[in-house]
Formats: structure tokens, sequence, C-alpha cells
């Protein structure tokens, strides 16, 4: 044991002590950042080119019905169609939009310009026409409209969920966006950490130490050693990344609280036609703020412990599998054939994870990939926030143990043989020899 | 103080040693010879437990081979490598801790090493920027840093220019004299015929030979000499000898020749000095390689 401990040590230091771990330490946080920033930039300042939209309406339904926003300005038109689409020629920024008469049994609409609207203008827009046809349908079958106004205020939901506590707000944006992050992080550094365990043992083969050092130690201690202090360096990123993140954050709320101040101040001063623009921007900040808010409400050291949890059982299923497939090759390039069947199942998950499992996290689906030691290390990530019964999770990580136990011996068994071959090709028959093989 | 009895390793398709046994004894220095492919690395690696012999057993002083002996063992195997961007000071402290040492006796016997063989400062530097031989030279250290009992060595001096390699061979005698075991493992069987008290030649997975230096040669001896001489004479009538060769030379003949049985070199002496002037007689002792050509092919 106290030989494997030397090996961890120096595969610690060795790595901890390089340049590039330092940059990395700090520029991915810098980054982090730096994106919230600049999402947080664009959804203040949005797309300023106001679109001017003709409304010629001939079913008279939407007539002073559709509303402007800070990129939408309507104006309605009379008269035919075609003398309406000669008007808008040679016009930028300027958009017909055409209700036919028919409108109400066939919902068709065209939108004519110079240039293509945008997909964000016509989802605005459709929203906002099936509001108005189904708040006009309703009235139509006798509903009172301050019912009408009164569910309106219903619109954002906002989720609550049932805990031992009692209720608990949550947003499920928050809730995905953490799942999403926490599952990526996991997906990247398997695939970072994994491959410098790979790296290291091709390192070690081709410098041709691996017989000094296998003469003083088993080759099982010396894959141990290797994945052990490997992982501890990615434990220690992680830590400073969280630490030198949850600082700027804090800095970078700060910032956005402030700069909603403000923003108050001059919707006071502004005046009624520049309205619903400043409120539509105050509402976007106000976003931001809310997400910040009910990302508080997550309760992140369960997360985090999960997320650590995870990492380190998928780190140390896969690193055992890429250190076999770094033993049987004599360089980086021959590694390729063995790469698919130990990234595809990491792929295919997070692929998955973000089709499938953020939209229904208790589907059978969801269950079963975050049970499988291949994929649940990212699968449960995903499905964490929105809360899983703590009786999976015990499973998907007792599996996850007996699965790292299991690539683990697998592994060293390639390992052992394949460290001190070279010069062969080596096909998956022959992994399976070496596997075989006796002591 | 090392016993290997009746060895069998297998790979997929060959046998790689069959039914070999050795036996080296304490404070020897043992040429382990034979051709390349003969099975030498094998052997070596299930003495250092590298690998396990599939059949066969393995004695280190008596007790069957195990765990508690890697420490006793210095393995310079025939592929040297290093970690090349590690500093030449830690690496060395980290290959003798994995051999047992504790932290501050595997530095001061760094230090001693590194002045003994003027590398004070070495320490900071990175394999990287060393030339090969130098390399080799602190591969060579990192091996007998642990003060092993049995140190064994795959093809020594590649590598070594000629001043490193004795320097290199010097320190090996001096390692020998202090009580250590020394097994040398080589193709280039010349290398190592002088420093080596007894041999075994390997071939084709096979002991075909083992047997003090000594004892070998003279069982290859066949009564031949070199006789040199500063006049030409007579050959045609010769009771103590047969010519194998001759030639011609500034003053005289350079022969080879064969006793006839019953007669030694006396004999031929007081045959030779009536008719001619003798400078230089020498019985031609075969070497290891001349014998393993010669052991190859009686065998087939």
């Amino acid at each position: 044991m106290n030989k494997v401990f030397l090996i961890i040590q120096r595969e610690y230091l060795s790595r901890v002590k390089k340049k590039s771990f330092l940059i990395m330490t700090f520029l991915v946080p810098s980054l982090f950042i730096a994106m919230i920033f600049f999402v947080g930039y664009l959804t203040k300042k949005g797309d300023d080119n106001v679109k001017d939209f003709k409304v010629l309406d001939k079913s008279g339904i939407f007539e002073n019905q559709l509303s402007n926003t800070s990129t939408l300005n309507f104006s309605y038109l009379k008269g035919g169609y075609e003398q309406a689409k000669k008007d808008i020629r040679k016009k930028d920024n300027s958009y017909l939009l055409y209700i036919p008469s028919d409108y109400s049994s066939t919902g068709n609409t065209e939108i004519v310009s110079e240039k293509k609207p945008g997909f964000a203008v016509v989802d605005d827009i459709e929203n906002q026409m099936e509001t108005i046809l189904r708040n006009k349908k309703l009235i139509a079958a006798g509903i009172d409209t301050s019912v009408l106004n009164s569910s309106k205020q219903k619109i954002s939901i906002s989720a609550k969920q049932l805990t031992a506590d009692g209720e608990k707000d949550a947003s499920i944006g928050a809730t995905f966006i953490v799942g999403f992050i926490s599952a990526f992080l996991i997906y990247l550094s398997l695939f970072i950490y994994g491959a410098q365990v790979m790296r290291g043992v091709i390192e070690e083969k081709t410098n041709r130490i691996i017989e000094v050092i296998v003469s003083s130690v088993k080759p099982f201690q010396l894959m141990l050693g290797k994945i052990l202090g490997i992982g501890a360096v990615g434990l220690t990123q992680f830590l400073l990344w969280i630490i030198l993140s949850t600082g700027l954050s804090t800095f970078a709320s700060g910032y956005f609280s402030k700069s909603d101040d403000g923003k108050a101040k001059i919707e006071q001063t502004s005046h009624s036609s520049q309205n619903q623009e400043v409120v539509k921007a105050a509402s976007s900040n106000n976003k931001v703020q809310d997400f910040l808010q009910a990302a508080g409400t997550i309760n992140f050291t369960y997360i985090l412990s999960t997320f650590f949890f995870y990492f380190l059982g998928g780190y140390l299923l896969y690193s055992a599998l890429f250190a076999a497939v770094g033993s049987a090759v004599d360089n980086e390039t021959e590694t390729q054939q063995f790469m698919l069947p130990i990234t595809l199942p990491l792929i295919f998950t997070f692929i998955l994870g973000m089709n499938v499992i953020v939209n229904s996290p208790d589907s059978q689906l969801s269950f079963w990939l975050s049970m499988i030691p291949f994929t649940s290390p990212i699968a449960m990530m995903i499905r964490i926030p929105f809360g899983v019964p703590g009786w999976q999770i015990a499973l998907s990580m007792v599996l996850l143990v007996i699965g790292f136990v299991f690539t683990t011996w697998v592994a060293s068994r390639i390992y052992r043989v394949g460290i001190l071959m070279y010069g062969k090709k080596v096909t998956y028959k022959e992994l399976a020899k070496w596997f075989n093989y006796k002591e | 103080m090392l016993k290997v009895s009746r060895i069998i390793k297998e790979y997929a398709k060959h046998r790689a040693l069959d039914n070999v046994s050795l036996e080296v004894e304490k404070g020897t220095i043992f040429g382990l010879l034979g051709p390349n492919g003969a099975g030498k690395t094998s052997l070596i690696r299930i003495i250092n437990q590298i690998t396990g012999p599939d059949d066969g057993e393995i004695f280190f002083n008596g007790e069957k081979l195990n765990q508690s002996h890697i420490n006793k063992i210095g393995y310079l195997p025939e592929e040297r490598g290093l970690y090349k961007k590690m500093e030449i000071g830690e690496q060395m402290l980290y290959l003798a801790q994995l051999k047992g040492l504790s932290r501050s006796e595997a530095s001061k016997r760094i230090k001693f090493w590194f002045e003994k063989m003027a590398m004070q400062d070495w320490w900071k530097k990175k394999v990287e920027d060393l030339s090969k031989g130098m390399q080799q030279k602190v591969q060579f250290v990192a091996t007998v840093l642990h003060e092993p009992e049995l140190i064994i060595l795959d093809e020594p001096f590649s590598g070594f220019d000629p001043v490193n390699a004795e320097i290199i061979k010097d320190e090996i005698l001096e390692l020998n004299k202090k009580g250590s075991t020394i097994i040398f493992s080589t193709h280039r069987m010349e290398s190592v015929e002088l420093l080596c008290n007894h041999i075994a030649l390997l071939h084709k997975s096979h002991k075909i030979l083992d047997g003090s230096v000594k004892s070998i040669k003279n069982a290859y001896r066949n009564n031949t000499f070199f006789l040199e001489t500063n006049k030409a004479f007579d050959d045609s009538n010769l009771k103590t000898f047969n010519l194998i060769s001759a030639e011609k030379t500034d003053e005289g003949e350079k022969l080879k020749i064969k006793l006839n049985e019953g007669f030694n070199t006396n004999d031929v002496l007081l045959e030779l000095i009536p008719v001619t002037g003798i400078t230089y007689l020498e019985e031609v002792i075969p070497t290891i390689n001349e014998i393993f050509i010669e052991k190859v092919k009686q065998l087939n």
C-alpha cells in the first residue's frame, strides 16, 4: 500500500506542478463567468432593430389587438393584398402580416417581406395571435373577461416541489441548467482525465520506464496509483473551480442587481410610448435575478456531493478502461480503434440525456440509464436536480461501485500483459487472449 | 543464492523457456548468455517477478521467491527509460523509495553516488536535457541505489562510450567485491567473458551449457597452439605436431599447430630448437563465442 501511495503522490504532484494545471484552474471559471456576463448582456440588449409590421387583417379578428414589443411595431392597413405587397417592396425592416378572411377556419397567415423574418419574431407573433384568438373564442363562449384577466396572471408557472421539509419553490429552468451543467462537466471530465490516464500509460510504455517500475511494484499497483493520482488531480481542479466560480458569481449577481436599479429609474422618467420597451427589458433582467434566486433554492450541498460521487465512480470505471487501451498500444494514434466502445456509451447518454431525460426524468428509459454503471454518472446527474427517490440513488451508486470494481479487474488483466508488449498490432482477439493469461 | 529450477514459460504460440535450471552462487558474477530471442529476458523477468513462470520454481537465498525479495534485487533492463520531464533527483528518490528506501536515506545515497560519478549538478536537470550516455549513468545508479544483494544487468554496456563503459565496469566489480551477486545478460558474449566467473548459455529456450568459465574453456581446449618462428624450416617430417595452417611473415613463419597424441609443448620446442628460432608460443583457447557456435553445431 505504501508503494501505491508513492505512485499516487508522484502522479498527483507531477501534474499539479505543471503550468497547464494552473492555467486551466483559473481559465475555466473565468470563461464560465464571462459566459454568464455575455448571456446577461445579450438578454439585456436584445435585438434593438425594431421591425415594422403592417397588418392587413381581412378577418377583422386582430384589428388593434396585437401589442407592440421592444422589437415589434404593429400598424394596421386597409386595402387590397396586392397593393400592400407592392408597398412593402424595397423597405428594410418592413413586413406585411396578411391575415386572410377565412383565417378562423384555415388558420393560415402570411408574412411578406424583403428579408426573412427571424424565428423568434414569427414565434412571438404566433403566440400573440393564438392568445388573442383564444380569448375571443372564450368570450364568445360566454366567459367573463375579468376571469380571463385573472387567469392570465397564472401563466408564469411556479413549480412547487413537495419534500420532507414541506413545499419548496423550484424553478424548472434552474433545475434544468444545474442538471445540464453537472452532467456536462462529468461528461467532459471523464474524457479529459480518462485520456490523461491513457496518455500516462502510453508515456511509461514508450519511455520504457515501465519495466523498471514493474520490477519494484505490481502492475496492478502502478495502474491503481496512476488512476487514483490523476483522479485526485481532477478533484482538486473541481474544488478550485467551485471555489473560484462561487466567488466570481457572487460578484456577478451583485452586478446584475445593481443594473436593475438603474433600469427602474429610467422606467419612472420615461414616456408612456417607450414604457413597454423598458418594462420588457427590465423583465428580462428580472429573469436573470429570478434564476439566481431559484438556483439558490436548489440544495447545492446535496447536488455537489452526488456530483463528486458520480464523477469519482464514473472516472474510476472509465479510466481503468482508458488505462487498458493505453497499455495495448505503442502510441496515441493507435488508440482510435479501441476508443469507440469506450466513448460511445458516454456520447449516447449525453445526447439522450439532453433530449429524453430532461423532458421526462422519471421515465423507464431515464431510470435504466441512471442505473447502468456505464451511463449512470451522466444520466443520474441530469435527473438529480428534478428529485430522485433515495432508493434509486442508493441502488445506482451500489451498481456503479460494482461496475468500477469489475472494469478495473478486467482492465488490470489486460494492462499487466499489454505494458510489456511492443511492436504488435493488437486486435480485440489479442486482448481477449491477454485477459486469459495466467499470472 | 539464486536457484532456478525447471522453469517453463509459454507465450501464445511458442515456448520461451523450456525446463531451464540454473544456480547462481553468492558473490559470483554470472553470465547469462545467448543470442537474441534465446529466452534471457523472459527468464530475467520471471526472476524479477514481472511475470510468473508456467511451471517450475525459483528460490532466493533458499526461500521460495516472493514479494519480500523485490527490494533485494536491482534490475537494469535492456530497454532503459526514465520519466523525461521529471527532475533527475526527484526521479531517483522516487525509484529508490519504490524499492523500499526511506526518503532521507535515499537522498543521502543519491548524493553519495552523484559525487562518486561526478554528477553533482544534475539534481535539478531533466532527463530530456541529458545525453544518452548520461541517462544510462543515471539509470545505472538508480539500479544499485538500494544496495541490492542481487544485481541483474541486461546488456549493461550497450549505449555507453568506451570511457563510460570502463567506469561502469569498475563500479560493477567494486559492488561485486562488496558482496553483491551479479547477473550479466548479453548476446555479445565476448564483452563479458573476462568479467564472469560462471556462465550459462541459452539457445532457443534451452540451456545448452553451464559451468565456470575456466572449466568450460578447459573442456573445449584441443591442444591447438599458435607458434611463430624467425626462420622458415622444413615441415615435412614432424613428429610432435601437425600443421593446421601456416603463413609467411617478414622474418619467418606464423603457424597454427595441433599437438600429436602423447606430446606436450616441451617436446615441440625440443624438436624445433635445432632447426629454427622460436619467438612466440601460445595455446589457442576458444572464446565463448566459438564454444557457443561449436555447441550449437553439435546439437544440430
